[in-house]
């Protein structure tokens, strides 16, 4: 049988919607402290109508440069959370990818782990891709033990490269390549 | 609830919904005095399609240096005000402000005041400016004063540059600098 | 040496002229070698006219870009840009390009990146400028290094190209390091 690549056990992914879903991403944007997590971007709340403005300008790269899934909890079809593949250079095999769970209370639930599961088998499976890239920040250490535990390696340390709080913190840059995630999921 | 960078005392920045608070912006439009405390062009009221129109417009013409906010209560949905800075990323670090709160029974009870010092702290610790600036007219004495009480000092006035009621007035300028807003705020929390 | 942030001992830094650079710009692209070194998307020829037309397009504010000249001659050789501005962490990225090879290898670049970089750090107000080089690039690393760039990482095999694949190095110079760079320049004159 061959496995789905868009249904887990948890979580589906999904396109957005914007009838169900600019609400709940313009609620997660006016939590400034998961933007800091996520995002180098001055955190900034959107209304849903500047969501929506958003996807809309995201469609026009979509399917070519760009993958983006709606991450929507099976049990209730709720969107939890975002993952996408982008700026993809396809005579390198290579992408940056970003996951979140939207809101604090949908996280330690492993649903971001199968999450990830499901983007990087969709990434090496689905796009031939060679490696996966992301980066996060000094301060994100959930972020750094969740890569390295599905394997990612840090591979840059840019030195003060943001200014957040009256200070400068370091920027880490992760790498997975495909045969190491073949080796975890072990395939030959 | 504690506050967030978003949150202040008394009220919240949100994102700009032009469907449901152009109705409530024009309104406000409706009151010349408002109009005229913060607008140097001739009041004159608006339908909810303009205020809609023209909130449109600010996002698409937006730059990625301006930010600009609705200002709600803590308590509801209502839209009570407006508040942003603009070009606050260019090398220099500096940004200008501007703020208006519509409902004129919020007027004097601090809404303003509390607006401006979210986005103060929003100017200063999550886009890492360095000064602040703002015009503000001269005939504007609650505005003056709530400035100054934020720690804003005055740096100059364009003088007799707006004529209303009958007489000339000033266009102030006022400033702050990122040491001014961190020793305010040490002084404010003992 | 004078205040003027776009003049080196070499090079100047100059505005790129769709009018007169785009011919230069136009035959670098035939040199695959040049092109392999400098792009990440697949090299290919899009022509002089494409390239005017490119050229003529307005800039982000997010972009600086120079085109380097001799002092002497002011003959076009490259280029250099100052890409991904952050203001509000006060990042950039800065590319380089020495388009006419018998410029390679005598210091035009280092020149130009020398006043590349004061440019970032004393008109942009920079923090830190940071780049990518593929690590076939030895030459260009040597010269990075001397113009006060550490090595930060390498992401693996980020990089496939005429059946290899290679490392890309990311490198990165702080502000503290260009500001005792220039300390140290001084104390020698």
């Amino acid at each position: 049988m061959v496995l789905q690549l868009f249904e887990g056990e948890k979580i589906r992914f999904a396109p957005f919607d914007p009838e169900r879903d600019a609400e709940p991403f313009s609620r997660w944007t006016h939590d400034p402290e998961s933007l800091r997590l996520i995002e180098i971007e001055p955190a900034r709340p959107l209304s849903p109508f500047q969501i929506k403005k958003r996807f809309e300008e995201m469609e026009k790269e979509m399917g070519r440069d760009l993958y983006y899934f709606v991450i929507r909890a099976k049990e209730n079809d709720r969107a939890i959370g975002f993952a996408y593949i982008r700026w993809i250079e396809w005579n390198h095999g290579n992408a940056f990818f970003n996951l979140a769970i939207g809101s604090p209370d949908d996280r330690r639930k492993g649903l971001g782990n199968e999450a990830l599961q499901m983007l990087l088998r969709y990434a090496f499976e689905e796009l031939n891709l060679y490696r996966m890239s992301t980066f996060t920040m000094e301060y994100n250490i959930g972020a750094q033990r969740f890569l390295e535990k599905h394997g990612f390696q840090q591979e840059v340390c840019a030195r003060e490269a943001i200014y957040r709080d009256g200070k400068y913190w370091d920027t880490l840059s992760y790498g997975l390549l495909a045969e190491e995630w073949a080796a975890g999921q072990g395939k030959p | 609830m504690s506050e967030t960078i978003f949150t202040g005392k008394l009220t919240r920045l949100v994102g700009i919904e032009p469907e449901k608070a152009g109705e409530r912006m024009a309104q406000w439009s409706r009151d010349s005095e408002y109009v005229q405390l913060y607008n140097s062009s001739q009041a004159a009221p608006r339908y909810a399609k303009q205020i809609q129109d023209r909130l449109r417009n600010e996002l698409d013409k937006a730059r990625p240096g301006d930010f600009y906010f609705l200002v709600q209560p803590l308590d509801d949905e209502r839209v009570i005000g407006e508040v942003g800075l603009w070009s606050a990323l260019t090398p220099h670090r500096n940004a200008w402000l501007a703020v208006a709160i519509g409902e004129r029974e919020l007027w004097g009870k601090g809404y303003g005041s509390d607006a401006v010092r979210i986005t103060l702290r929003y100017g200063f610790q999550e886009l890492n400016l360095h000064r602040i600036n703002l015009n503000v007219f001269g005939y504007n004495t609650r505005a003056i004063r709530a400035y100054e009480k934020l720690g804003f000092a005055h740096e100059g006035a364009i003088r007799g540059a707006l004529k209303r009621y009958g007489r000339r007035w000033d266009i102030l300028f006022m400033g702050i600098l990122r040491e001014e807003w961190e020793r305010a705020q040490v002084a404010g929390s003992k | 040496m004078d205040n003027n942030f776009f003049t080196g001992m070499l090079v100047r830094l100059t505005a790129l002229d769709p009018e007169h650079d785009a011919e230069s710009v136009g035959r670098w692209e035939r040199d695959s070698e040049y092109e392999q070194l400098l792009k990440v998307g697949p090299v290919y020829l899009i022509g002089t006219k494409k390239w005017k037309e490119r050229m003529e397009e307005p800039v982000t504010e997010r972009r600086v870009e120079f085109a380097i000249r001799t002092r002497d001659e002011n003959r076009l050789i490259g280029f250099l840009n100052l890409m991904g501005l952050q203001n509000q962490h006060g990042d950039c990225y800065v590319g380089i390009g020495i388009g006419e090879r018998e410029f390679w290898g005598k210091g035009y670049g280092t020149d130009a990146m020398r006043v590349g970089l004061r440019f970032a750090f004393q008109e942009l107000n920079r923090h830190r400028v940071s780049l990518m080089v593929v690590s076939t690039n030895p030459r260009a690393i040597r010269s990075y290094e001397k113009s006060g760039f550490a090595v930060e990482g390498r992401t693996r095999g980020t990089n496939h190209r005429m059946g290899e694949r290679v490392d890309i190095v990311h490198m990165g110079i702080l502000r503290s390091e260009w500001e005792a760079i220039q300390a140290g320049v001084k104390k020698e004159d």
